[in-house]
C-alpha cells in the first residue's frame, strides 16, 4: 500500500491518510514515455492508411465556395489554450521538480499558477457554453461509428465510415480526460489553499477533518500524477508531423481548405458562410 | 513534550576513522544513515524513538574534523570541533569575538563541552510539535500543527513561514553569516563550499530540512575569511532563563565605521524564521548614516516589515525591532577594536 499511499500518525495516534506516493509520479512519467514510444514506433512500423493525394484534390475541387482558409479557433480560444498551457507547465513543473530533486521555493509560484488556471477555465467554461458549439468537444454513444471507422483506418483498412466533425475523436477523448482530471485537481487545490498562507483567502487547516484532508491531498496527488502521463501525450501529439497542422491551427487560429476537407466530415462541422447547414450549425 | 524513554532502538554503530571512511559508509547506506555528532539533537530523536535509524556513523573519532587551524588570513574550524574550544581559543576571541560570544551562548558548560560547532549550525529545529513525532509537513505530512488557531507558538516564526512556521535554534549560525563565513561539504561527488547564509534553508526550498546538506553529505569544516575579522560587533540572544535555552531571537552585527559614521554592516537575526535571516535591506540602508538613534529607529522598522505573528508569538515582533536597534546603536557591543 506504501507504494501507491503514504499514511501519518494524528496527534491522538489515529493512522491518517496523508498523501500519494510520489513513485507514482514516476509510474506515469514512465507510462507517458512508454505511450509516446510505442504509438512512436506503430506509426513507423503500421500499414495506417494515408489518403492519396488525388482524393483531396477532388474534394478541394468539389468545394470551390469554401475560403482557402477555414477558421477552426477564435483569438479568444487561443488565448484560453496558451494561458492554460502555461499555467499548466508552470503547475507541473513547480509541483514535481522539487520532488524530483531540484529544490526551490516552489509553493507561491505553484497556487498562483493554479488561479491563473482555475481563471482561464472558467473563462473557458462561459466561453464555450455561449459563444461556441457547446457540444462539438464532447463524446457520447454517437461517436461509436467513428471510434470503429478510426480503429480500422489505423489498421490499414479503407473505411468510408464518418469522419470527424470540428474536432477529431482523439481530441474529444483527451478533452474528457482533461475535464475530469483538471477539475479533479483545481477542486482539490483551490480546497488545499486555504492550508497555505496567500493572499486570497483566510488560512484554516481545521476546516476539514484530518481524514478528509487526506484524501483532498491524495485526489490532488492522483490527479496530479495523471496529468504528467497526458501532458507528455499531448505534447507528444501536437509535435507529431501529421498533427502539426492541428497545432498550428491552435497557433494561427486556421487550417486551409484541403486540411478541413481532407480530415473533417463537412456535414458535421459546418463552415459558416457556406449557406450549408446541418445539425451542427456553429462552426468558429 | 515527548516522554524521552531510557532505551534508544536498537541501530548498528559506525566509528569511522577518516572522513573518507564516514563519507564512505554515508554512500553504503544512503538514507538509512544517520551522522552523530556531538550527539546533543541526536539522543533527543533516538531517545524520543521519532527517529529510528538502522545505521549510526560516529564522528567522534575523526580527528581531521577537530581542531581550529589559520589558513588564508581566516580560520577553518573543523566542523566536530567542540563549543568550549571554539570560545576557548585564541585566534576567535582575539579576532572573531561574534563567535565566541554566539558559542559562549549556546546551552550549558556540558553541553558546548560536548557539542560541536557543525551539530550547532546543523541541529533540526526545536518546533515540539515536529519533534513529537507527528505527521505534520516537516516530517512528511500535510499540516503544521503549529500554525493553526490553537497551537502553541510562542518560540515559532515571524517570517518566512511557508506551511512550516518553525525556526532555526542556532546560536553560531547568525555569528557565521555575519563573518561571511563558508561551509565545506564533502559528498559522494567530491567538495563543494557553501556560503553560510545559503547553507541555511527555508520551508519553501526544502520542508523537511533546515540546511542544503544531502543524504550522503557531510559538513568537515567552517572558513571564516579575514575580510570582519576586529570589526566591531554586536551578539545578543534573547531567551526564557540565562542558561541552557533556546534563543527566542538573537541578533548578530559586524560594523565597520568611520568616526561616527557606518561604513559597513552585516546584520543577521535568527529563532525569526526556519533560516536565520540576513537583513540586506537594512545593511543597505545604514550604510553611510551616522551611528545613532535616528538611524536605528528607522532600521528597526525596516527590519520587521513583512513580519507575520502567529497567536502567541508577536511579542517576537518588538523584541526583533528592539534588538536590531540595539546592534546599530551598540549598546553593550562587544568590541575587539
Amino acid at each position: 500500500m506504501d507504494y501507491f499511499l503514504t499514511f501519518g500518525h494524528s496527534p491522538w495516534g489515529q493512522q491518517i491518510l496523508t498523501h500519494v506516493s510520489w513513485n507514482l509520479m514516476w509510474a506515469s512519467l514512465f507510462a507517458g514515455v512508454a505511450f509516446l514510444v510505442a504509438h512512436a514506433s506503430y506509426m513507423v512500423l503500421s500499414a495506417h492508411r494515408k489518403r492519396h493525394p488525388d482524393e483531396t484534390d477532388a474534394m478541394e475541387a468539389a468545394r470551390p465556395d469554401l475560403p482557402q482558409r477555414i477558421k477552426r479557433h477564435s483569438g479568444a480560444a487561443r488565448a484560453f489554450h496558451w494561458v492554460m498551457a502555461a499555467s499548466m507547465f508552470t503547475l507541473l513543473l513547480t509541483a514535481f521538480l522539487p520532488i524530483a530533486g531540484v529544490k526551490f521555493a516552489w509553493v507561491q509560484w505553484h497556487w498562483m499558477a493554479g488561479v491563473v488556471l482555475t481563471t482561464s477555465i472558467l473563462f473557458h467554461v462561459i466561453h464555450a457554453s455561449f459563444w461556441l458549439d457547446f457540444w462539438s468537444i464532447w463524446v457520447g454513444p454517437k461517436d461509436l461509428p467513428e471510434l470503429r471507422a478510426e480503429v480500422m483506418r489505423e489498421l490499414g483498412h479503407d473505411i468510408p465510415g464518418p469522419k470527424p466533425g470540428k474536432y477529431p475523436l482523439g481530441n474529444r477523448l483527451y478533452h474528457l480526460a482533461l475535464v475530469v482530471v483538471g477539475l479533479s485537481v483545481i477542486a482539490s487545490g483551490l480546497t488545499m489553499m486555504v492550508r497555505v498562507r496567500t493572499a486570497l483567502l483566510p488560512r484554516n487547516p481545521y476546516l476539514f477533518s484530518d481524514s478528509t484532508w487526506g484524501f483532498v491531498y491524495v485526489t490532488h496527488g492522483v490527479a496530479g500524477v495523471a496529468l504528467v502521463g497526458l501532458v507528455i501525450a499531448h505534447v507528444y501529439f501536437a509535435v507529431r508531423p501529421e498533427k502539426w497542422w492541428i497545432t498550428k491551427g491552435m497557433i494561427v487560429g486556421w487550417i486551409t481548405r484541403r486540411q478541413y476537407l481532407e480530415h473533417h466530415d463537412p456535414q458535421r462541422w459546418i463552415v459558416a458562410g457556406t449557406g450549408r447547414r446541418g445539425s451542427e450549425t456553429q462552426s468558429l | 513534550m515527548a516522554v524521552i524513554r531510557d532505551v534508544m532502538p536498537a541501530f548498528e554503530l559506525f566509528q569511522p576513522a577518516s572522513s573518507t571512511d564516514a563519507l564512505s559508509l554515508l554512500d553504503r547506506y544512503g538514507n538509512d544513515a544517520w551522522i552523530l555528532g556531538g550527539g546533543l539533537d541526536s539522543f533527543d530523536w533516538l531517545k524520543d524513538r521519532i527517529k529510528r535509524p538502522r545505521y549510526v556513523i560516529d564522528l567522534s573519532g575523526i580527528d581531521e574534523l577537530k581542531g581550529i587551524r589559520e589558513r588564508g588570513g581566516g580560520i577553518e574550524i573543523g566542523a566536530m570541533t567542540t563549543l568550549t574550544e571554539v570560545v576557548r581559543h585564541p585566534v576567535v576571541r582575539q579576532r572573531y569575538a561574534i563567535l565566541m560570544e554566539a558559542a559562549e551562548a549556546a546551552a550549558s558548560p556540558q553541553i558546548r563541552n560536548q557539542g560541536t560547532i557543525g551539530g550547532n549550525v546543523s541541529q533540526d529545529t526545536r518546533c515540539w510539535y515536529y519533534r513529537s513525532g507527528w505527521s505534520c509537513y516537516r516530517a512528511g505530512g500535510n499540516i503544521c500543527y503549529a500554525d493553526t488557531p490553537d497551537s502553541i507558538n510562542r518560540e515559532h516564526a515571524i517570517l518566512g513561514a511557508d506551511r512550516c512556521v518553525a525556526v532555526n535554534p542556532s546560536d553560531t549560525a547568525p555569528a557565521l553569516i555575519t563573518l561571511g563565513a563558508s561551509m565545506v561539504i564533502r559528498g559522494g561527488s567530491g567538495e563543494r563550499i557553501v556560503d553560510a547564509e545559503d547553507y541555511f534553508i527555508g520551508p519553501g526550498t526544502d520542508i523537511t530540512r533546515m540546511t542544503v546538506l544531502r543524504p550522503g553529505e557531510l559538513l568537515t569544516a567552517i572558513r571564516i575569511p579575514g575580510d570582519w575579522a576586529g570589526a566591531t560587533f554586536y551578539f545578543e540572544k534573547i531567551r526564557d532563563r540565562q542558561v541552557w535555552d533556546f534563543a527566542l531571537v538573537s541578533v548578530a552585527a559586524a560594523t565597520v565605521t568611520a568616526g561616527e559614521t557606518i561604513q559597513n554592516m552585516r546584520l543577521v537575526v535568527n529563532a525569526v524564521a526556519a533560516r536565520p535571516q540576513r537583513l540586506i535591506r537594512v545593511e543597505e540602508f545604514v550604510k553611510g548614516k551616522p551611528r545613532n538613534e535616528a538611524t536605528a529607529d528607522a532600521a528597526g522598522e525596516m527590519a520587521i516589515e513583512g513580519a507575520q505573528p502567529l497567536r502567541f508569538n508577536a511579542y517576537k515582533v518588538p523584541l526583533m525591532r528592539n534588538l536590531v536597534k540595539r546592534a546599530i546603536r551598540g549598546v553593550g557591543e562587544w568590541t575587539t577594536s
